[in-house]
């Protein structure tokens, strides 16, 4: 029965898709590096070049490019569902330019930049749910606020740069866009463990995302504490884009697109959890191998892409909802 | 069967305005409970207080003789299903996953679907005459056939309580005795207790076992809809001048409005 295959079917391909996305990434770049010298480099033997090109400087890329782009496109989906909107993903709604205002100041002020991102998700968060949340998650009202909260905290960020020293606003110029052509195997751990306790946290919470869709009276009536569901799935997909963001820089569209693309793939009624996540990592290193051909950093392929997309998506809504 | 008491229960919105003072009511086990009065008498903000959707601001709503917002949410789930007014599905969602979330309250995540789920979720597809639609999308199905599918999921449920503001909204007539035909089935059938609110008073008199009428937030009258609905009542509670007669097909009371224009012969 392919309508019980497709759930299962739909994420299967979308891995493998990402497995070969990461694997092309590894081999591609300035030089070419044969799979088979890739895979010998990973296990640890093969020449001093191919170590060196792959183990130090594309591995940590590729690595960073699919944890930033599942961890993007998980958060996605839960903010999604939650707020039962599709527009109301991470990146429209502030919490990415809460993260990267914070990210920025630690640039400028020389602290380190991973607790700040969630700092400044979390208050961006924050101001976002006391202005918006008290009347009810849904429609304009939390898009409009979160508008108004990026407004704050893109001119925060300005205003940063120009206090800053010039090396120090060129690296976060060159984070803010989203790049993954800085990133090395410091930028790994914080992501690496943020997204293997939270996307694991949010598939086990997916009965409560089935149950949220339904509004927040049926969710309660089908024993759902909507409250307490709602903060905790949020603050994991807080989590989620903070470090993300930390680590890859605010990429453009991810958050919004991949459970989007991930919803129509699965031919469901929400985003699917999984395939969002898997959708957004594919897309991230499908848009760095096509960043790297044409020297660009990867916030400029997706954003791209991303605009046409976010203006379907409009004229969408606008007509059904 | 769990009973279900309010004592006491004041009950009001963001707005600080009480619509609802002091009410206390126990419903009737087993039966099908109706509730009626006009617009903003609290009909709907006291269903809601039993749902535990509003939180009172004085007195308590019992399940059991445990509050019903001091009990875990699940718990309460598995005694007391709720369908309020106007649900919307998702685009998309099938009417066979729709049906399939009423039996969240009885998953966990280290157990999700068991045959019992899907037991439950076939038998209430088979109930509600959804069986051939369980694939198609909600949102494309016509109101009859979405209101069923809602009650489809609150049949699924499998609780013993079922309260329902308003099921027959935006129905026309023939499907509006439809889903009412349905709802005594399942009380009949299964012995659930339902609670309902109803707009139209004929409906109410025809399909309540318990009606209870009321005002500006109170009770005025409760009991079988013989006793209770009188001309007088409906006079005091909808401000409306009647005659009541006996319903020629069913025998309840048939409430026939007068109204300004009418000429009443002899």
């Amino acid at each position: 029965m392919p309508a019980r295959i497709r759930p299962l079917l739909v994420p299967a391909c979308l891995a493998g898709a990402t497995a070969a996305a990461f694997c092309l990434g590894l081999a591609m770049g300035a030089h070419w590096v044969d799979p088979v010298d890739v895979v010998r480099a990973l296990a640890g033997s093969g020449d001093r070049f191919a170590l060196l090109t792959v183990n130090e400087l594309r591995l940590p890329r590729a690595l960073v490019g699919l944890l930033a782009g599942a961890a993007f496109g998980v958060a996605g989906a839960v903010f999604q569902t939650v707020t039962r909107n599709p527009l109301a993903s991470p990146d429209m709604i502030g919490i990415s330019a809460g993260a990267a205002v914070a990210v920025v100041a630690g640039i400028v002020l020389g602290i380190d930049p991973a607790g700040l991102g969630l700092a400044g998700g979390l208050l961006a968060a924050l101001v976002v749910y006391l202005l918006a949340w008290n009347q009810g998650t849904t429609g304009y009202r939390i898009i409009l606020v979160g508008v108004g909260v990026t407004w704050v905290c893109t001119s925060t960020t300005s205003w940063l740069l120009t206090k800053a020293e010039l090396y120090q606003a060129q690296q976060a110029v060159g984070w803010l866009v989203g790049n993954l052509g800085d990133s090395t195997w410091q930028d790994v751990p914080a992501l690496a463990v943020s997204a293997a306790v939270l996307v694991p946290g949010v598939l086990l919470l997916g009965g409560w995302l089935r149950t949220l869709q339904l509004g927040d009276e049926i969710a309660t009536g089908l024993g759902t504490p909507v409250q307490r569901a709602r903060l905790v799935l949020l603050l994991a997909g807080v989590g989620l884009v903070a470090f993300a963001t930390a680590a890859a820089g605010p990429i453009a569209f991810i958050a919004l697109a991949s459970p989007q693309i991930a919803r129509r793939l699965a031919g469901a009624a929400a985003p699917p959890v999984l395939a969002s996540g898997l959708t957004g990592a594919l897309v991230v290193l499908a848009a760095d191998l096509l960043a790297r051909q044409v020297q660009l950093p990867v916030g400029v392929v997706t954003g791209v892409f991303g605009a046409p997309f976010l203006m379907w998506l409009l004229i969408r809504k606008n007509r059904y909802a | 069967m769990p009973e279900l008491r309010a004592t006491g229960v004041r009950l009001a919105y963001h707005n600080n305005m009480v619509v609802v003072d002091d009410l206390d009511l126990t419903v009737p086990d087993g039966r099908i409970s109706v509730i009626v009065g006009a617009n903003a008498s609290g009909k709907s903000t006291l269903l809601r207080a039993l749902a535990r959707l509003l939180i009172p601001r004085a007195g308590s709503v019992h399940l059991d003789g445990r509050s019903i917002h001091e009990m875990p949410t699940r718990q309460v789930a598995t005694q007391v299903g709720i369908l309020p007014q106007g649900p919307v599905a998702p685009e998309g969602l099938t009417v066979g996953d729709l049906v399939g979330r009423g039996r969240a309250p009885h998953q966990r995540w280290w157990h999700q679907w068991s045959a019992t789920d899907e037991h439950e979720v076939a038998e209430a597809l088979r109930l509600t005459g959804l069986t051939d639609l369980a694939r198609r999308p909600v949102d494309e199905l016509s109101g009859g056939q979405r209101q069923r599918a809602w009650i489809a999921m609150a049949i699924a449920q499998g609780t013993p309580i079922l309260l329902l503001d308003e099921p027959t909204t935006y129905l026309d007539l023939a499907h509006q005795i439809d889903v009412l035909d349905l709802i005594v089935d399942l009380n009949r059938r299964e012995g659930r207790t339902v609670v309902m609110v109803l707009h139209d008073l004929n409906q109410a008199c025809r399909y309540a076992d318990h009606m209870i009428a009321m005002r500006s937030g109170r009770i005025v009258a409760e009991g079988g809809p013989a006793e209770v609905i009188t001309a007088e009542l409906v006079e005091e509670v909808f401000g409306l001048r009647c005659r009541v007669i006996a319903d020629p097909v069913a025998g309840t009371p048939l409430v026939l409005p007068v109204g300004r224009h009418v000429v009443e012969p002899g």
